[in-house]
């Protein structure tokens, strides 16, 4: 058998095709569309792996895709930031629908107004679930939409100091690292229990619930922030905005969040989404996309990329960001998810957090060895101090098909942060701690 | 068309000088039917101080984004408010409703520099 | 059409919030299996909570009736400039939703996510390969992302030489919009270089540009022109010579695979939008990947993390997270869109060497045969050959019918065509930006010729029918300045 020469199925043109549209075009070979490119750099060898076809491609991706360990596959404890939620069916098929999946940006609003309303719910509902006047329609992911709150912030105080809690999470804090480099602005992380912040603070940024999963005073907090002049920035959870204060609430200035936990599959880290809300008067210094109502030439309601000179496109190097995605999809699924649990979905679903949490919490403090070294109220995740170092009972947990809350002794001595969401059964709650107890024992 | 009792810049601003002393400027009709619809005005804080063919404000229209010059240095006095709820007001009415400062100038010889009508309509021809 | 017809139009435009009925549940629960615990004192908690309340099928044809409204790649022919609206490979999709690669959580050990990480290092070698540029981040996530990244090198490489003067950074008139502000926000002050009459880049106006104060040039090749820069050698070695850092802005990838790799054209760093070249789907405006690819220059400043492997004796393979010597720090709270690489890796794998250079190929001579289809009919600013794109100008029609390249574009929805990208570059009066990719068919593309020529005609005899374009569309053009003036950006009870 000869075998066949390879064919891509995705470039419908064949080689009479070519022919055909090199003859119109008036030249001999494709080559001849090339020849700007230097010679002496010419058609390069790619050096890739043989082209593999659907059948064998899928089969090294499960193949791949079997070397992990799966949540779910595991009962899994870990969250510091990225949370295991169920997602309701209809997330996905409506969210995998092509025309949501393959358009491109709204740029032309007549053929895109499935993409601009369900971006204007988006922003509807983050302002609800935050209490806060706007949000746009979405950045990368919580942690650049809290270091573009702080470097919006820099823009309307033109102060030059961001305080940040040392509650926060160091993987947050070191994205405002990176963001905070260039423009030399001067970082001070400060404890909430003390003292006021550095004259000429143009920020404090607070987590709630913070890195550890415990609720900070939000009201002394901005009472603090707004007594010297400065914004209060908070990031938010938005599963626990289900139950608790929202930071609007608290007159919060710009609110941050990761609406990951919202509908978005964990996949690794991303895609996520970030959610960026402030109140009224900072709009015009809001970073992203933003999506207006409006009507057409006949008056009928209709929805458009808004407040487009703050963008990279149009002021440039001046510009508010240069950020020009809004995660679209990604909002979407939040939307999605927001919309299908719904006034009652959302409260009921921290509220399965918070006890079952809660629980975990009562019978790990219970074994000898285990304490909970950290006092107030907690959401859906708290900080447990373990006789071995997390890393090591993280690993026998893994022979019992346990993944393990996050290591995180280099915060807390022998600090386990563990998470439990409604996707953790009263049964693998169990299980979870029972092994914590073996293997404590053994310690 | 462009009113004979004021005076012009070559950024496009007009000025209109008062009894008082104190002058009145906006941008002109030319400025504004080339920004197209303006839909944003952000003006200086009454009390601020200009310098001349220094940055005052911006003027946004959907897609494009200006910046305005003072076309004299002095203090402003007064500024358009209207603005902010109707910055149509500049299309509309440039040389009238769409007004944007009232300063009190620092040096009444800068008006020298301006243009009349007249001129103006000859640099707007020479631009073209 | 009758006031009841409208009725179904105006319903699509309910809001959620407006539709939503006290008592409507959209999706179940399960019971409280633990006891229940001690809620914290009221005064942390939320007194109100306006959501809406739609039941699962209400929430199904709403969000399925409104979604019919897009113009997307698997409905229509969508030649957005710079864009690169390709067909989007389901197979990637398929791949992408595998459990074992979907479900998986950021922060687990390393010991148990040995296949995504395999998967990463791979796709890092994949695109090392094909620009010919040994060090890859796939951090950044976005195109602008890996802009960003790209300058904090840089600016990362002329600090650590001691030479915090050089600020200054060179963008071409003919460079992505983006570029200015990414640039900007690593602390660079932007010249822009001006387009010779080829439309490449000027190199006089380039010699007079560099200084003992220049940080580097941002450029992209072939620029937003549809042109590849015949000065492109001269160029990186000028810049090069000063002791600036050339940036590639990678957005334009698609015209150039397997016929020419940046790193040979000593091309320092560079991002590649894998949701252009590599066919992670648009989404609506994301999600999308900007992988930072460097040579040897900068590679010690990439973003963290990268992968790296270990073999050790008996060839077990280890792959692990890993910071870059002198790192820039991260991008992100993880390790990038991993969904998006997914999909870029699956794309790749299926091409291999044949299919990946057949991209470009394909690309380019699409571009060009609409380039001589069209020519005559509008303006060609740069009569030459293009590349994967082609910008021409509707001056020729607004001079002689005040019909503006606005116009043409919307009557082109008219057509079941989505618009080319319009009024940029802005070097060119009236712009229309055209790339059709290499997924579309030689049918297809003498339909869109056949239209575009078509269009010209209507202008000539129907401006009127221009103007007031798209004629069958949910909305017909809608008030920005409206939208602006009052901004109305979210939902509220009714008065």
């Amino acid at each position: 058998m000869v075998p066949d020469a390879f064919a891509s199925p995705y470039t419908p043109n064949t080689d009479a095709d070519r022919e055909e549209m090199l003859r119109v075009i008036g030249v001999a070979s494709v080559d001849d569309l090339f020849l700007d490119v230097p010679v002496e750099h010419r058609s390069p060898s790619l050096d890739l792996p043989e082209p593999q076809s659907e059948m064998e491609l899928l089969r090294y991706a499960h193949g791949l895709a079997a070397m992990n360990k799966v949540p779910g596959e595991y009962a899994c404890f870990l969250g510091a930031g990225a949370y295991r939620h169920h997602i309701p069916a209809i997330v996905k098929q409506i969210a995998t629908r092509s025309e949501f999946m393959t358009a491109y940006t709204p740029y032309q609003p007549e053929v895109s107004q499935g993409t601009l309303q369900t971006e204007y719910e988006f922003q509807s509902m983050c302002a609800q679930l935050t209490s806060m006047d706007v949000a746009n329609a979405g950045m990368y992911d919580g942690s650049t939409s809290l270091a573009e709150a702080a470097l919006m912030a820099v823009r309307i105080t033109k102060l030059d100091r961001i305080a940040i809690l040392d509650s926060v999470s160091p993987l947050y804090r070191e994205v405002l690292q990176t963001y905070s480099q260039a423009p030399g602005l001067k970082i001070d992380v400060v404890s909430a229990g003390r003292g006021g912040l550095e004259e000429g603070t143009a920020c404090l940024l607070v987590q709630q619930p913070n890195f550890f999963g415990y609720m900070e005073d939000l009201a002394e907090l901005s009472e603090r922030a707004h007594s010297q002049g400065a914004l209060l920035v908070v990031y938010s959870d938005p599963i626990s905005l289900g139950l608790f204060k929202p930071p609007g609430d608290y007159d919060a200035d710009i609110v941050a969040a990761e609406g990951q936990a919202m509908g978005v599959p964990l996949t690794f880290g991303g895609p996520y989404v970030g959610i960026f809300a402030c109140k009224q008067r900072f709009i015009r210094q809001m970073p992203g996309r933003i999506v207006g109502k409006t009507v057409d030439s006949r008056g009928r309601t209709a929805y458009v990329l808004t407040l487009q000179t703050r963008e990279q496109h149009i002021r440039r190097e001046r510009a508010t960001s240069n950020i020009c995605t809004s995660v679209a999809l990604i909002a979407l699924m939040s939307t999605i998810y927001i919309a299908a649990n719904g006034k009652r979905g959302m409260k009921r679903i921290a509220e399965l957090c918070y006890h079952k949490s809660h629980y975990a919490a009562s019978l790990i403090s219970d074994i000898p060895g285990y304490e909970l070294p950290m006092d107030g109220t907690f959401f859906r995740e708290f900080v447990v101090r373990c006789p071995l170092p997390p890393g090591e009972i993280n690993d026998k947990l893994l022979d019992r098909s346990i993944i393990g809350g996050l290591d995180i002794s280099a915060q807390v001595p022998n600090g386990m942060l563990v998470c439990v969401t409604e996707m953790n059964s009263r049964e693998e709650i169990e299980s979870f701690t029972a092994a914590l107890a073996e293997i404590g024992a053994k310690a | 068309m462009n009113p004979p009792e004021l005076r012009y810049s070559k950024e496009h601003e007009w000025l209109r000088v008062e009894s008082d002393g104190t002058a009145v400027l906006g941008i002109t009709d030319f400025a504004a039917e080339s920004l197209g619809d303006v839909v944003f005005v952000e003006l200086p804080d009454v009390g601020s101080e200009l310098g001349q063919s220094e940055k005052m404000g911006e003027i946004e229209s959907v897609k494009a984004v200006s910046d305005l010059y003072s076309p004299v240095a002095g203090r402003v006095i007064e500024r358009n408010e209207r603005l902010i709820d109707n910055p149509e007001l500049v299309n509309s009415g440039p040389f009238d409703s769409g007004w944007m400062l009232k300063v009190e100038l620092s040096d009444a010889s800068q008006l020298d520099q301006l243009m009349s009508a007249e001129e103006y309509e000859s640099f707007l021809e020479s631009q073209e | 059409m009758t006031a009841l017809q409208q009725k179904f139009d105006e319903g699509r435009r309910r809001l959620l919030m407006d539709r939503s009925v006290p008592g409507r549940v959209g999706a179940t629960l399960p019971p409280l299996d633990v006891p229940e615990q001690d809620l914290p004192p009221d005064s942390l908690l939320r007194t109100e909570l306006a959501l809406p309340e739609v039941s699962e099928g209400e929430l199904v044809r709403y969000f399925s009736q409104i979604s019919q409204s897009n113009f997307s790649i698997d409905h229509n022919f969508y030649p957005l400039g710079s864009c690169t609206m390709k067909y989007n490979p389901k197979i990637n999709d398929e791949i992408a939703s595998i459990p074992g690669l979907a479900a998986i959580h950021p922060l687990q050990p390393e010991s148990t996510v040995q296949g995504a990480l395999k998967l990463m290092y791979e796709l890092q070698g994949y695109l090392a390969a094909i620009t010919g540029m040994p060090g890859v981040s796939l951090a950044p996530m976005a195109g602008a992302d890996g802009e960003l990244a790209g300058m904090l090198m840089t600016r990362a490489y002329h600090l650590e030489r001691g030479e915090p003067n050089r600020k200054n950074v060179l963008i071409p008139d003919s460079a992505h919009g983006t570029n200015p502000a990414s640039a900007a926000m690593a602390g660079f002050d932007v010249v822009t270089l001006p387009s010779d009459a080829n439309g490449d880049t000027d190199l006089e106006a380039l010699r007079a540009s560099v200084s003992e104060d220049l940080a580097g040039l941002m450029i992209t090749l072939p620029s937003t022109l549809g042109l590849f820069d015949a000065n492109i050698v001269e160029v990186c070695r000028i810049v090069r010579d000063a002791g600036g850092i050339v940036y590639g802005d990678g957005a334009n990838l698609n015209a150039l695979l397997g016929r020419v790799k940046l790193g040979d054209l000593a091309f320092d760093v560079i991002h590649s939008n894998l949701h252009k070249t590599f066919t992670q789907p648009h989404g609506g405006g994301g999600p999308g990947a900007g992988p930072v690819i460097s040579g040897p220059r900068l590679r010690q400043y990439m973003p963290s993390p990268v992968v790296t492997r270990e073999t050790d004796a008996d060839g077990t393979e280890t792959y692990s997270l890993s910071s870059p010597e002198k790192t820039i720090g991260r991008m992100g709270a993880f390790h990038g869109n991993f969904g998006a690489l997914v999909r870029a890796y699956a794309y790749i794998s299926t091409l291999g060497n044949a299919g990946i250079a057949q991209i470009s190929d394909d690309a380019v001579v699409n571009a060009n045969y609409i380039l001589s289809g069209l020519k005559g009919y509008y303006d060609l600013p740069y009569d030459r050959t293009c590349m994967h794109e082609v910008v021409f100008s509707a001056r020729n029609l607004k001079r002689a019918y005040g019909v503006s390249a606005l116009d043409v574009a919307k009557r082109l929805i008219d057509y079941g065509i989505h618009p080319p990208t319009m009024y940029f570059p802005l070097i060119v009066e009236e712009a229309l930006m055209i790339e059709p990719t290499e997924t579309e068919s030689k049918e297809t593309l003498d339909y869109f010729i056949e239209v575009m020529r078509t269009i010209a005609q209507e202008a000539a005899e129907n401006p009127e029918l221009l103007h007031d374009a798209p004629h069958d569309t949910l909305n017909s053009r809608v008030d920005e300045a409206r939208a602006a003036r009052q901004p109305d950006l979210r939902w509220r009870p009714a008065p």
